[in-house]
């Protein structure tokens, strides 16, 4: 692990309210984007001379467009039960980060602006001029807002300082101040395809290599698909999915439950990434235009559904926009939802007694689940409410001998953030990271020590690599966070195929097939 | 951190978080440089992994999957050094990040 350069918090039994510390994490602010990053976007390339007024307009026209956005700005009575319910409050003791006093950030400008009393009586309403100071304070603190959502859960008027996060993100790119991470990603999206960079050619070779390992363990000749026209399910998942552990676990477990489902699927290399940042920096044009490759792809492909992969921001994205972004899917199997997650997949086909799982192949871990904020707060799954907390936790318990939850005050709709979502999982923002897990990670502990809790599974890849980065900070160790498919994977049983254990002579049919379908699909 | 190194007399240009700005201007000096900056020593362990990466990308265009990576190590190297605690043993900011600065290659982005 490197080292900390900063003091990495003590983990306590129960998360503790800190005393404030005035600007801890004034600082705190990720690497500006460049030029580069910046046009493809859409965005000026730095900032801009008359940046005031064009923030000013920008904002008039989010008051317009989201009506939303005005009833939280107007709707806070500071009764402050949202101060101590954000991680980054509870892991940086920095006054800024208390929901309140984030969203206020924005709440002065805009009363300063557009509304009477701030345009006559700024002092009175705490009404601020739009400064350079003011702009510095907004690219820091709405940079370490993970737009996780906790807070509105929490709020009598449920106001949603995400929204105010993407908002100030929006109105900062406007004026050519934007984040690398995000927007260098989202350019990535538009020239090859997915968030890493990976070129067909890469990701061919990667899951060819997937084919061999899962063949060599067990002896079943499972798929992993790309670019194949016809199949009947595409599947978008996240491009980690491809690269990273423990994510490519839970890739190889999606293909082994398709296997059994015996129902033909693909991956895309035009859609091969699920994530959508376009949502962390509060952009629709971006949102849209990165949506609109999955319905391309889906045309293409000639698919007839469409199943998300385990990535957090992608469900809330896929389970409450798509069909505005990019539908309509009238061309799709009406029979199904549009999109389904892979959970509801696996779990579905749990239900009707399809998989068969041998539960000891995970006995050497004591599972817990972390819900990942998205998921828990802005999406659901399956038929009923609840969905979302109930059918991952259903799978584990499908798959795994040994569960237990952590405290419920950090579960299902008041989980707690894993650090590292809405666009901050970035090196620069390595401090912020590892004391906004805190409060997670203090739960964690609390199960660890208390239930013998070994191993945390999460459906998320933001989730999964940003605890593979800062649990070590913690004195525990990387590999402690999987993918839930990953304990599908290790607990399958998979059926063998007529060419399966055979040697010679088929697979040389296959490979011909194999060449012919790739013809096809170019 | 600065944004030039030197190697070897020469002076080149680096990201702000320490990536060559050139690929192109990659010598065997800059990983050495930059492990010093990292207050690491290279080893033939270390130039090992740091080869194949610069192949793989010289024939995909991205630095290989950390599947692909361990797959290769274990091949050359024996099995007991193809997992990823290997890799972190000898890159401890990681082999995506740590490894591809040395040999390099573009940081990997996105959710890893």
């Amino acid at each position: 692990m490197a080292k900390a350069t900063f003091e990495v918090p003590e983990l306590t039994q129960y998360t503790e309210v800190p005393p404030v510390t005035p600007n801890a994490m004034a600082h705190s602010a990720p690497f500006k984007s460049k030029e580069d990053f910046q046009i493809p976007l859409g965005f000026p390339g730095e900032l801009v001379d008359d940046w005031q007024a064009k923030a000013i307009d920008k904002m008039g026209e989010l008051l317009g467009n989201y009506r939303s956005l005005r009833v939280y700005l107007d709707s806070c009575v500071k009764c402050g039960s949202c101060t101590d319910k954000c991680h980054y409050y509870l892991g940086t003791k920095d006054p800024k980060n208390m929901p309140v006093a984030r969203q206020d950030l924005m709440r002065k400008v805009y009363r300063r602006y557009f509304t009477l009393a701030g345009r006559f009586f700024p002092k009175l309403v705490g009404a601020e001029d739009f400064t350079k100071e003011v702009l510095d304070d907004w690219y820091s603190y709405f940079h370490q807002c993970s737009q996780c959502r906790r807070c509105s859960v929490f709020c009598p008027y449920g106001i949603d300082t995400a929204e105010i996060s993407m908002a100030a993100r929006e109105i900062m790119d406007s004026i050519g101040v934007g984040q690398k991470y995000c927007n260098e990603i989202i350019g990535k999206v538009y020239k090859i395809g997915n968030n890493l960079g990976l070129p067909g050619p890469a990701l061919i070779d990667t899951l060819e290599g997937l084919e061999e390992d899962v063949y060599d363990d067990t002896g079943v000749k499972v798929r992993y698909p790309i670019d194949e026209v016809g199949a009947e399910i595409l599947l978008v998942t996240p491009s980690a999915d491809f690269f990273a552990e423990p994510h490519v676990d839970g890739l190889i477990g999606y293909g082994k439950v398709f296997h059994e489902a015996g129902v033909s699927w693909t991956l895309s290399s035009h859609a091969s990434e699920a994530a959508n940042f376009g949502m962390f920096i509060g952009s629709y044009a971006n949102m849209h235009r990165i949506a609109q490759r999955i319905r391309e792809a889906a045309i293409q492909l000639k698919v007839k559904r469409i199943v998300f992969g385990e990535c957090g921001h992608a469900w809330r994205v896929a389970y409450s926009f798509l069909n505005t972004l990019a539908g309509p899917w009238d061309f799709l199997d009406p029979r199904y939802p549009v999109p389904q997650h892979i959970c509801e997949f696996t779990y579905d086909l749990i239900q009707e007694g399809k998989l068969t799982f041998d539960k000891t192949e995970n006995d050497d871990k004591v599972l817990t689940y972390h819900d990942s904020c998205n998921v828990a707060r802005a999406s659901r799954m399956g038929n009923t409410p609840g969905g979302q907390f109930e059918i991952p936790r259903a799978i584990i318990r499908a798959t795994c001998n040994h569960f237990h939850d952590m405290d419920e005050d950090t579960i299902r709709d008041r989980t707690f953030c894993c650090g590292g979502g809405g666009g901050l999982l970035t090196d620069d923002l390595m401090e912020l990271r590892v004391k906004g897990a805190k409060p997670r990670l203090d739960a964690l502990n609390n199960v660890i020590q208390e239930k013998g809790v070994t191993h945390m599974a999460a459906i998320c890849a933001i989730c999964k690599s940003q605890f593979t980065k800062v649990l070590p900070y913690y004195g525990m160790e990387m590999d402690q966070i999987v993918s839930l498919h990953q304990l599908v994977s290790n607990a399958i049983v998979l059926t063998p195929g007529p060419d399966d254990e055979e040697d010679d002579d088929e697979p040389d049919d296959d490979l011909d097939s194999e060449e012919e379908e790739t013809d096809e699909a170019a | 951190m600065s944004d030039t190194i030197e190697v070897d007399g020469k002076q080149f240009a680096v990201d702000e978080e320490g990536y060559l700005s050139n690929l192109n201007d990659w010598v065997p000096g800059v990983a050495g440089v930059m492990a010093a900056q990292d207050n690491l020593e290279l080893t033939e362990e270390h130039w090992d992994i740091i080869n194949f990466l610069r192949e793989y990308y010289e024939e995909y265009q991205i630095a290989p999957a950390v599947r692909v990576l361990t797959k290769a190590v274990g091949k050359k190297l024996g099995k007991e050094k193809g997992n990823s605690k290997y890799l972190y043993s000898l890159f401890p900011y990681g082999p995506a990040k740590q490894a591809c600065r040395f040999a390099g290659l573009p940081k990997p982005t996105g959710c890893v």
